[in-house]
C-alpha cells in the first residue's frame, strides 16, 4: 500500500527496510492484496486513459444501448463487457469513474481527520492539565456515537446551512463529515505515544538546550510517534471509502453528477427487479474488492510492525 | 453499588444535556424559524410579535431551558417537510424501528454465541474454519451490499420471501406490530438478517476468542480433574465467563445496531424511524433531526446503564464492595 509513503516520505526508508519488507514477501495473503489494491488504484486514477468508454461524454453515449446484459450473457456485446446501465453508460468504466470518486473522497477523509487527530493527540500529550481533559472528553462522546450517524448528522447540517451548494462544497462538507468521526482514534493513539515520549531523554535534552515546546512537539516528538498512526491510517482508508458508499447509497453522499461506487450501487438498485443484477453487483463487487484487499494490507502491515509478533 | 449507581446516572446526565445542547444549537443556527413560518413579505413588526411569542428575544440559557422543558415532554415542533408534529412522525416509526433492532439482536445472539463456542471447541475443524472465514466477510462487507445480495436471491431469483416494506401490521393501541401475522413475519426476515449479520459475526469472534482464553486457565483444568462432564465445564464454567465481554459489547453495540438500521431501512424501505431520519437529512429538516438524535442518544444512554447493572448480575466478584485501602 502506497499510503505510508504518501505521507511521510522521510519514514519510508524505515517502512520497507529489511523486516517488513520480508515479511511482506512470505505473506501470499498481503502480496496478492496488494496486487489486487494496485490494480484498483491504477484503474481508478487513470480512468480517463483505461477506461474502455467515457459515461459522462454524452455524445457517445447511445440510450439504444441501455440495459445490455454483460458480454458472456445472451444479447451482450464484446463493446460493453460488463453491460450498460439504464442509460446506455458502459459499467465499467463507471465503476472505474465511480472508484476514482470513491478513493479520492476515501483518501482526503483519512488524510484530513489524520491531521486533525494527531495534532489535537499531540496537543492533549503535551500540554496536558484542562486542555488535555477537554479534549479527551470530546473524544469520549464522539467514541459513545456510532461514526455513520454523527457523519450523518454533520452532513445534513451542511445541507441546511448551505442549501444551494454547489458539487465542490457537497464533497467538502462529505470530507469534512467522514473526517469527522475518524480523528478520535488518531487522538487517542498520538495522546498515548506522546505521554511515554515526552519524558524521554531526548525531549528533555532539547528542552534543556532551549529548543521552543512546539519545535520540540513538531520536530522531535511527531516522528517517533507517527508508526501505529500509519498503521491506523491503512486500515481507516477501508472504513473511509465504506462510509462514503453508505453515505452515497442513502443518498446523501457525493452529488449526484459525480457519482461513487455507493452512488452507482444505489442507481442500480432499482433495476434490480426487473433481472438487470449487474448494474448494481459489479459496484458492489468493486467496493468489497478495494474494502478487503485494504483491510487485508492493513492487517498485514500492523502484524509487520509489531515487534512483539515477530 | 449505590454510589455507583449515582455516578453512571450523573454521568447520562451529563450526556443528555450535552446532546440537548447540540440538537438546541441546530435549531438556534440551522435555518430561521421566524422566516419559514412567516415567509417573505412579512412586515419587521409581525416578525418581532412571532420573536417575542416563540420566547426567541429571551437571553440564551432561558431558551435552551425551555427547549430542555419542551423536549422532555416529547414537543420538538413541526417537521419542516411533513407539516406534521414530529412527535407524532417518531411515535408512528418507533414500533417498525425497535421490532426490527430487536429481531436482529435475537438472530445475533441465538446464532452467534453457540457458533463462537463451537469454532473455540472444535478449533481447526473444517466447520469453525468456514465460520471464521464467513465472520471475516460479514464484518468487512457494507450492510447495505449484504441486503442488497439477499434481495436478489431471496425476493427476486427465488422469488420466497418479500423485500418491501412491513407487510401486515396489527395495531395495539398506537402501537402496529408485525409480530402478530405471517406476512409480517415473512417480510421480517431478510431485514433482520441483513442487520444482525454484523453483530453475529462480532459475537461468534468475540466468543471464540473469550472461550479460548477461558479454556486455558486453571480452575477449567481443575473442573475437569473434578471429573465433571465436558457439558458442564463448557457451558456451566467457560461460556459462563465469557459473557461479560459479550454483554458489553451486545450493548454497546446496541447503538450501531440502531445506526445500521438506517441503512438496513433504506436497502428494504421499511418504514421506522431510520428511514424518516435520512429524509430529514435529505431535505435538512431540523426538528426530525433533533428529535431523532435526542432520542437515540436516550436509548444509548439506558443501554449504557442497563449493561453496567447487569454486570452485577453475571459477575459476582463485582457485587463485593471493594475494600477500603489502609485496613
Amino acid at each position: 500500500m502506497e499510503s505510508p509513503a504518501i505521507k511521510a516520505p522521510g519514514a519510508l526508508a524505515r517502512f520497507f527496510d529489511g523486516d517488513v519488507w520480508h515479511s511482506f514477501r512470505n505473506s501470499p495473503m498481503a502480496v496478492v492484496a496488494a496486487v489486487i489494491a494496485a490494480l484498483c488504484l491504477f484503474s481508478a486514477i487513470f480512468a480517463g486513459w483505461v477506461a474502455p468508454h467515457d459515461p459522462f461524454d454524452l455524445a457517445s453515449v447511445n440510450l439504444s444501448d441501455s440495459r445490455l446484459p454483460p458480454a458472456w450473457m445472451e444479447g451482450g456485446t464484446r463493446k460493453f463487457v460488463l453491460g450498460t446501465d439504464d442509460q446506455g453508460r458502459d459499467i465499467l468504466s463507471a465503476i472505474m469513474y465511480g472508484a476514482r470518486i470513491s478513493l479520492f473522497v476515501g483518501f482526503a477523509s483519512v488524510l484530513l481527520s489524520m491531521v486533525v487527530g494527531v495534532a489535537l493527540g499531540l496537543l492533549s500529550g503535551f500540554a496536558g492539565g484542562k486542555i488535555d481533559a477537554l479534549i479527551m472528553r470530546v473524544c469520549d462522546v464522539m467514541l459513545s456515537f456510532p461514526s455513520l450517524l454523527v457523519a450523518l448528522l454533520i452532513d445534513g447540517v451542511g445541507r441546511a446551512i448551505f442549501p444551494n451548494a454547489d458539487s465542490t462544497l457537497a464533497f467538502g462538507v462529505l470530507i469534512v463529515a467522514i473526517s469527522l468521526t475518524g480523528w478520535v482514534q488518531y487522538a487517542r493513539t498520538v495522546r498515548g505515544s506522546t505521554l511515554v515520549e515526552r519524558n524521554r531523554e531526548y525531549v528533555q535534552a532539547a528542552r534543556v538546550i532551549g529548543v521552543k515546546p512546539s519545535r520540540i512537539m513538531f520536530r522531535h516528538v511527531l516522528p517517533n510517534v507517527m508508526g501505529p498512526v500509519l498503521v491506523l491510517a491503512t486500515i481507516h482508508i477501508a472504513s473511509a471509502i465504506i462510509t462514503e458508499a453508505t453515505l452515497s447509497f442513502l443518498g446523501v453522499g457525493v452529488p449526484p453528477t459525480s457519482p461513487s461506487l455507493g452512488t452507482l450501487i444505489r442507481i442500480g438498485n432499482d433495476f434490480l427487479f426487473s433481472g438487470e443484477w449487474w448494474i448494481t453487483i459489479f459496484p458492489g463487487v468493486m467496493l468489497i474488492l478495494i474494502a478487503l484487499s485494504v483491510n487485508l494490507l492493513g492487517d498485514w502491515l500492523r502484524d509487520a510492525l509489531n515487534p512483539r509478533l515477530r | 453499588m449505590l454510589a455507583f449507581i449515582l455516578r453512571r446516572l450523573a454521568q447520562a446526565l451529563v450526556v443528555m444535556l450535552t446532546v440537548a445542547f447540540i440538537a438546541f444549537m441546530l435549531f438556534q443556527y440551522v435555518g430561521d424559524p421566524v422566516a419559514s413560518m412567516l415567509g417573505q413579505d412579512a412586515t419587521p413588526e409581525q416578525r418581532e410579535l412571532l420573536r417575542a411569542e416563540l420566547g426567541l428575544d429571551k437571553p440564551f440559557p432561558v431558551q435552551f431551558a425551555r427547549f430542555v422543558g419542551n423536549a422532555l415532554q416529547g414537543d420538538f415542533g413541526i417537521s419542516l417537510r411533513q407539516g406534521r408534529k414530529v412527535s407524532t412522525l417518531i411515535v408512528e416509526r418507533l414500533p417498525a424501528t425497535l421490532e426490527l433492532s430487536i429481531a436482529a439482536a435475537v438472530v445475533a445472539l441465538l446464532v452467534g454465541i453457540p457458533l463462537g463456542v463451537y469454532a473455540a471447541l472444535r478449533r481447526g475443524s473444517f466447520g469453525s474454519q468456514v465460520a471464521m472465514t464467513v465472520s471475516l466477510l460479514g464484518v468487512s462487507l457494507p450492510t447495505f451490499l449484504i441486503g442488497i445480495l439477499l434481495i436478489l436471491v431471496f425476493a427476486v431469483t427465488l422469488k420466497w420471501l418479500p423485500s418491501f416494506g412491513r407487510g401486515d401490521v396489527v395495531s395495539l393501541g398506537g402501537w402496529t406490530t408485525g409480530f402478530l401475522s405471517v406476512d409480517g413475519w415473512a417480510h421480517l426476515v431478510l431485514p433482520a438478517i441483513t442487520l444482525s449479520v454484523f453483530q453475529l459475526a462480532l459475537i461468534l469472534r468475540l466468543v471464540r476468542a473469550e472461550m479460548l482464553e477461558v479454556l486455558r486457565t486453571d480452575y477449567i483444568k481443575f473442573a475437569r480433574a473434578r471429573g465433571l462432564p465436558n457439558r458442564a465445564v463448557y457451558f456451566g464454567h467457560a461460556l459462563k465467563n465469557t459473557l461479560v465481554p459479550v454483554i458489553t459489547i451486545t450493548g454497546l453495540q446496541l447503538g450501531a445496531l440502531i445506526a445500521f438500521a438506517i441503512i438496513t431501512e433504506t436497502v428494504f424501505q421499511w418504514p421506522g424511524m431510520g428511514l424518516l431520519f435520512i429524509q430529514a437529512v435529505q431535505f435538512a429538516d431540523v426538528p426530525v433531526m433533533a428529535a431523532y438524535l435526542c432520542l437515540v442518544a436516550l436509548i444509548f444512554v439506558i443501554v449504557n446503564l442497563a449493561v453496567d447493572l447487569l454486570y452485577f448480575a453475571v459477575d459476582p466478584r463485582l457485587r463485593i464492595e471493594k475494600p477500603a485501602g489502609g485496613h
